[in-house]
């Protein structure tokens, strides 16, 4: 089993009494892109800001890369990247001077171009940061945390804002970190983007890890296939263990009445059906 | 890269940044110098009159290239999220910040150097009793002082659309009642008191000391222990208030 670039064990956060991370424990392989999910205020800000160093644990372990991300060590921060939600650099300093200033203070860094290239903003290397857009913007975000060639990138809902076009372009680029063997800890509300880029995502609510594992593993334990269609002008849904039977008696069905079945489709649970079902249900 | 070497790179990039920037550079650069010309030009027949005047403006110069720079800057680089960026990076807070205050203290610096200079050369200001050791103790003293109190400032600011109005709040009444335009010995004693009080004063007097009079540190005690005092709170306030977000 390859060594794990995160390992959270029993993670606690209290904020004046008010405990908002209440002992949540996950692993990150290395060169896994790891999804965390859940409503806002689920905790899992605090717990992301813990591992980048940001603010201190009230209780449990966390490592990162081998460290302790409270001790704010320099050598850690040479090996993480993070993209966080807000986004922006100097607003009078162009594309290039942002990611050629930060590069200056990384061991290692990556070729200045050549990481604008890879988030496809080449075209705007010369333009000023206050003139971009907000999809460009997010974009050199993800230049400034990529520069430093980190071996674990965390990435604070990346493509809030952005149009599809633009979501996809980022996920290829998501995808293209983990070809480069890169680890990436992934927060996002799009459950379709967890669901096409994770290879694990862990769930919060209410401070706890309410569910861990593949996205397409998630789906299979809770549900299995749904078969719909259109009858009278409404919507019919049957979920079943087994779609062959099923379908055998309502086609069956709809043949001796003479009837065909509109709009037929056979689907499996998304992340997101999953998703809704464990965060709407009452506090455990 | 060393500390030190990003420490010089991150001051060549504010320098770069400060010159785009056309309204830090009209209020660091510009304003004290057309507040010189203007009221030189209108009033400054007088010796007296300059000699009141060079060092004030001198003094209000430290005050808006320290205090209100900072206080503008620093809550700008938090609200925009530049600070925790620069926090989650392996770039030094003594490199970032470092940076960060020798722009302001070469704009102080050429401020106070420009203000002598056009005094003399284009007002006629004497420099016989020119004390350059003087001047460039009380010239850093009201660095120290202005600019830990203007990031203290910052830490009171709620956002950066609040920030004109509450640095102008304090720069405002400092400049006027601390002699920056004209001679306060007849100010009323509140006044006084409120003035000998604030830091701004103590730096103009140091100044007026070192560039007009030419009575030496030994009779300006006072000023500068005042100065001292307020760096130490200016230092602790910014200290221990820092907010990276």
């Amino acid at each position: 089993m390859p060594e794990a670039a995160i390992s959270v064990r029993d993670l606690r956060k209290s904020y004046g009494g008010v405990e908002a991370v209440r002992g949540i424990s996950f692993d990150v392989l290395r060169g896994e892109i790891f999804g965390l999910l859940g409503p806002n205020g689920a905790g899992k800000t605090t717990t992301v800001e813990i591992l980048e160093g940001y603010r201190r644990r009230s209780a449990g372990q966390v490592s990162v890369l081998g460290s302790d991300p409270a001790a704010r060590d320099l050598d850690l921060r040479r090996r993480i990247g993070i993209v966080l939600q807000s986004s922006g650099f100097y607003p009078r300093a162009t594309v290039r001077e942002s990611v050629e200033h930060m590069a200056a203070a990384y061991p290692a860094p990556r070729d200045p171009a050549e990481t604008i290239d890879l988030v496809g903003l080449s075209e705007k290397a010369g333009a000023r940061a206050g003139k971009l857009s907000g999809g460009q913007l997010r974009r050199l975000d993800l230049a400034l945390a990529l520069v430093g060639d980190p071996e674990l990138i965390f990435l604070d809902e990346p493509t809030t804002g952005f149009d599809p076009a633009a979501r996809r372009a980022a996920w290829e680029v998501v995808r293209k970190l983990k070809d480069l063997g890169k680890t990436v800890l992934l927060t996002t509300h799009y459950l379709d983007e967890a669901q096409s880029l994770s290879d694990r995502v862990g769930i919060v609510k209410d401070g706890l890890l309410i569910a861990e594992g593949p996205p397409s593993q998630l789906s299979r334990d809770r549900a299995s296939y749904r078969v719909s269609f259109r009858q009278n002008g409404r919507v019919i849904d049957h979920e079943t263990d087994d779609p062959t039977e099923l379908l055998h008696r309502l086609t069956g069905e709809a043949l001796a009445r003479g009837e065909r079945l509109e709009d037929l489709s056979v689907s499996r649970p998304t992340l997101e059906d999953v998703y809704l079902e464990l965060t709407t249900r009452g506090p455990e | 890269m060393t500390a030190g070497a990003l420490l010089w790179r991150q001051f060549r990039f504010e320098r770069r940044m400060f010159w785009r920037n056309p309204s830090a550079a009209f209020f660091n650069f510009a304003l004290p110098l057309i507040f010189l010309f203007l009221i030189a030009s209108v009033f400054g027949h007088k010796t007296n009159d300059l000699n009141t005047l060079v060092p004030g403006i001198a003094g209000m110069a430290v005050m808006t290239t320290t205090f209100t720079s900072l206080a503008f800057n620093i809550t700008f680089l938090r609200e925009q999220g530049i600070l925790k960026r620069v926090r989650g990076t392996p770039m030094p807070p003594v490199s970032y910040f470092g940076g960060l205050l020798a722009n302001s203290v070469l704009n102080a610096v050429v401020q106070v150097a420009l203000v002598i200079v056009i005094g003399h050369a284009v007002y006629g200001l004497s420099w016989a009793h020119l004390d350059v050791a003087e001047l460039v103790v009380f010239t850093l003293v009201g660095v120290v002082a202005f600019g830990s109190l203007g990031i203290a400032m910052s830490h009171a600011i709620p956002n950066f659309d609040a920030a004109p109005a509450y640095v102008n709040a304090v720069f405002l009444p400092m400049i006027f009642i601390s002699g920056t335009f004209y001679s306060t010995s007849s100010l009323p004693g509140v006044l006084d008191a409120a003035a000998r009080a604030l830091p701004l004063k103590h730096v103009i007097d140091g100044l007026r000391a070192a560039i007009v009079t030419g009575s030496g540190l030994g009779s300006h005690v006072g000023a500068l222990l005042a100065l001292v005092a307020w760096s130490v709170a200016g230092i602790a306030l910014a200290v221990r208030y820092f907010r990276w977000e």
